[in-house]
C-alpha cells in the first residue's frame, strides 16, 4: 500500500513540478528581461498553467494526412515514458523512492538514449523537411552528448564505488562530489542541457531556421506532451545533478531531507532558465566540434586522473 | 519469473518476425528495437542486470539510432517494390525447413536436460568489471585495438580536403592551381 502511495506521490510531484515550471520559466524570464510575464489569471498569474492546460486539451488534435500515423502518435509518448521511468530509480529522500536499483545510473543512461527515438521518429513521421532536418540534428546531437554524459559520471561511480543513487548520496556525507569531480560536473551539466535540447542547445528546434524543428507538425495535446516532456527533462537533469554532485538530500538537520533535495533541485532548474535568458545559440558545427574535440578528451582525462588518484590513496 | 520470461520471449519472437517481414523500413527497425528491449528483459530475469542495461544503451540506444538515422537520410521509397519481389512466399520454404530441423535438435536437447526453471545467479556490475579486467583482460585489450582501428579507418574514409568557404577565394585558388598546367 505504501508502495503504491510512493508511486502515486512521485508521479504527482514530478508532473506538478513540470507543469508548474511553465509558469516559473515565464515569470523568471520576464523578471530577467525587465517585464511582468503572466500576471492576470489568479494570484501572480499562477492559474495561467491551468488555463493553458484546459485550452490545449480542447484544441483539435490534428494528424497531418501525409504523416506516418502510428509513428507520429507514438513519438511524444516515448519521450514522456522514458523520462518518467527514470524517475522510478531517483531517490527523493531516504526511503522515498520507487525502486532502489543497483544499476540506477545505467538505467538512466539507457532511458536517455531511448529518449532520442521520440525526437527522431517524431521528426521523421511528420514527413516535413523542417521536421526531418530537426530530427537529424537532434539524433546527431543527442548521440554525441550521450557519450560524454556517461563518461562524466564514471568518476562519481568510481568514488562512490556503486551505480546505486542512494549509495552515491550516502558516499557524499563528508564532501560533495562537485569538489573532487568538478570537471565531471561541468561536462555532465553541458551534456544534460544538450540532452534535453534546452536553450542554448535547442538546435533541433531552432525556431529561426526550422519553424519549430522536429515538432512543427504537432498540435494539441501531442505538442503538449513534447512541451511538458522538455520540462520533465529539465527537472530530471536537475534532480540528478543534485543527487550525483551536490549531496542529494544531505544537509543541516533543522529541515527535513526532502526539503534539501527540492531546494537544491530548484536552484538548478532556475539555473537552466537563466541559461535560456542569457546565452545565444551556438552554430551546429560548433556544438559538435566542442563535443568531440574538447569534452570527450576532458571526460576521458577525468576518468584517468580519478582512477590514478583512487588507486594511489588505496 | 517464468511467466515474465515467457511473455518477454514471446514479444521477442513476434517482434523479430515482424521486423523481418515488414515492408516499411522504419517500422521494421522499430520492431527490431522492441525485440532488443525484450531480450534485455530476459537478461535481467537471468540475473545479469549489467548486460541488460548495456543491451539497451548500446544496441537499442546507439546502434539502432544510427540505423534509423541512415534510413531517414536515404528516404526509402522505391525499395518497397523491390522488396515485394524478393519476399515471394517461395523464399520462406528453405529457411523454414532448416530452422525447423534446428528446432527439433533444440527440443530433443531440452528433453535430455532435467531442470526446467530459470535459476540465474545475480551478477552485479562490480563482478563483471573485475572479471573483465583480470580473467578476460587480453580480450578487452584486443577489442580496444579493434575499435581504435575502426575509428582511424572511419576518420580516413570521412576525411575531406579542407574547403575554402567563400566562393571568391575558391576561384582564386582554382586559378592558382590551374596556372602551372597551362605553362606545361
Amino acid at each position: 500500500m505504501t508502495y503504491l502511495l510512493i508511486i502515486a506521490g512521485v508521479l504527482l510531484i514530478v508532473l506538478t513540478i513540470a507543469a508548474g515550471l511553465i509558469w516559473v520559466e515565464r515569470r523568471l524570464l520576464a523578471l530577467w528581461q525587465d517585464r511582468y510575464g503572466p500576471n492576470r489569471v489568479g494570484p501572480f498569474g499562477l492559474l495561467q498553467v491551468l488555463a493553458d492546460m484546459i485550452k490545449i486539451f480542447f484544441k483539435e488534435d490534428w494528424v497531418p494526412p501525409f504523416a506516418d500515423k502510428p509513428v507520429f502518435v507514438l513519438a511524444p509518448g516515448i519521450l514522456i515514458a522514458t523520462i518518467l521511468l527514470t524517475f522510478a530509480v531517483t531517490p527523493f529522500a531516504p526511503g522515498f523512492n520507487v525502486f532502489d536499483s543497483n544499476i540506477a545510473i545505467l538505467f538512466f543512461l539507457g532511458n536517455s538514449s531511448l529518449g532520442v527515438y521520440s525526437v527522431v521518429l517524431g521528426g521523421w513521421a511528420s514527413n516535413n523537411k523542417y521536421s526531418l532536418l530537426g530530427a537529424m540534428r537532434a539524433s546527431a546531437q543527442m548521440l554525441t552528448y550521450e557519450v560524454f554524459m556517461g563518461l562524466s559520471l564514471m568518476g562519481v561511480v568510481m568514488m562512490a564505488d556503486s551505480f546505486n543513487l542512494r549509495e552515491i548520496v550516502e558516499a557524499q556525507r563528508h564532501v560533495w562530489f562537485v569538489f573532487p569531480q568538478f570537471i565531471g560536473f561541468v561536462i555532465f551539466l553541458i551534456a544534460g542541457i544538450a540532452e534535453t535540447h534546452r536553450l542554448p542547445f535547442d538546435i533541433p528546434e531552432a525556431e529561426g531556421e526550422l519553424v519549430a524543428g522536429f515538432h512543427s507538425e504537432y498540435s494539441g495535446m501531442k505538442f503538449g506532451m513534447f512541451f511538458v516532456g522538455e520540462y520533465l527533462g529539465v527537472t530530471l537533469i536537475s534532480a540528478l545533478i543534485t543527487l550525483l554532485f551536490f549531496g542529494g538530500w544531505l544537509g543541516p538537520s533543522f529541515l527535513p531531507p526532502i526539503f534539501w533535495f527540492f531546494l537544491k533541485t530548484g536552484i538548478f532548474i532556475c539555473f537552466f532558465i537563466l541559461l535560456r535568458a542569457s546565452l545565444p545559440r551556438p552554430r551546429y558545427d560548433q556544438l559538435m566540434g566542442i563535443g568531440w574535440k574538447v569534452l570527450l578528451p576532458l571526460a576521458l582525462l577525468n576518468i584517468l586522473v580519478t582512477g590514478a588518484i583512487l588507486i594511489y590513496i588505496k | 519469473m517464468n511467466t515474465i520470461f515467457y511473455i518477454a520471449a514471446l514479444v521477442a519472437l513476434v517482434s523479430t518476425a515482424l521486423a523481418i517481414s515488414g515492408r516499411n523500413a522504419i517500422h521494421a527497425l522499430l520492431f527490431l528495437i522492441v525485440s532488443l528491449l525484450s531480450i534485455s528483459v530476459i537478461f535481467f530475469i537471468l540475473g545479469a542486470p549489467f548486460i541488460a542495461a548495456l543491451e539497451v544503451i548500446v544496441y537499442a540506444g546507439a546502434i539502432m539510432v544510427l540505423f534509423i538515422f541512415v534510413i531517414m537520410m536515404l528516404n526509402v521509397g522505391l525499395e518497397k517494390e523491390m522488396e515485394n519481389k524478393w519476399l515471394r512466399p517461395g523464399m520462406w520454404i528453405l529457411p523454414s525447413i532448416l530452422a525447423f530441423i534446428l528446432l527439433i535438435d533444440f527440443l530433443s536437447m531440452l528433453r535430455s536436460m532435467n531442470y526446467r526453471e530459470i535459476r540465474g545467479q545475480i551478477i552485479l556490475p562490480k563482478q563483471v568489471g573485475i572479471s573483465l579486467f583480470t580473467t578476460y583482460l587480453l580480450g578487452v585489450e584486443i577489442s580496444a585495438m579493434l575499435l581504435l582501428a575502426g575509428i582511424v579507418g572511419a576518420y580516413h574514409l570521412g576525411r575531406q580536403k579542407k574547403k575554402v568557404i567563400h566562393r571568391f577565394l575558391e576561384k582564386i585558388e582554382e586559378t592558382h592551381a590551374e596556372a602551372p598546367d597551362t605553362n606545361l
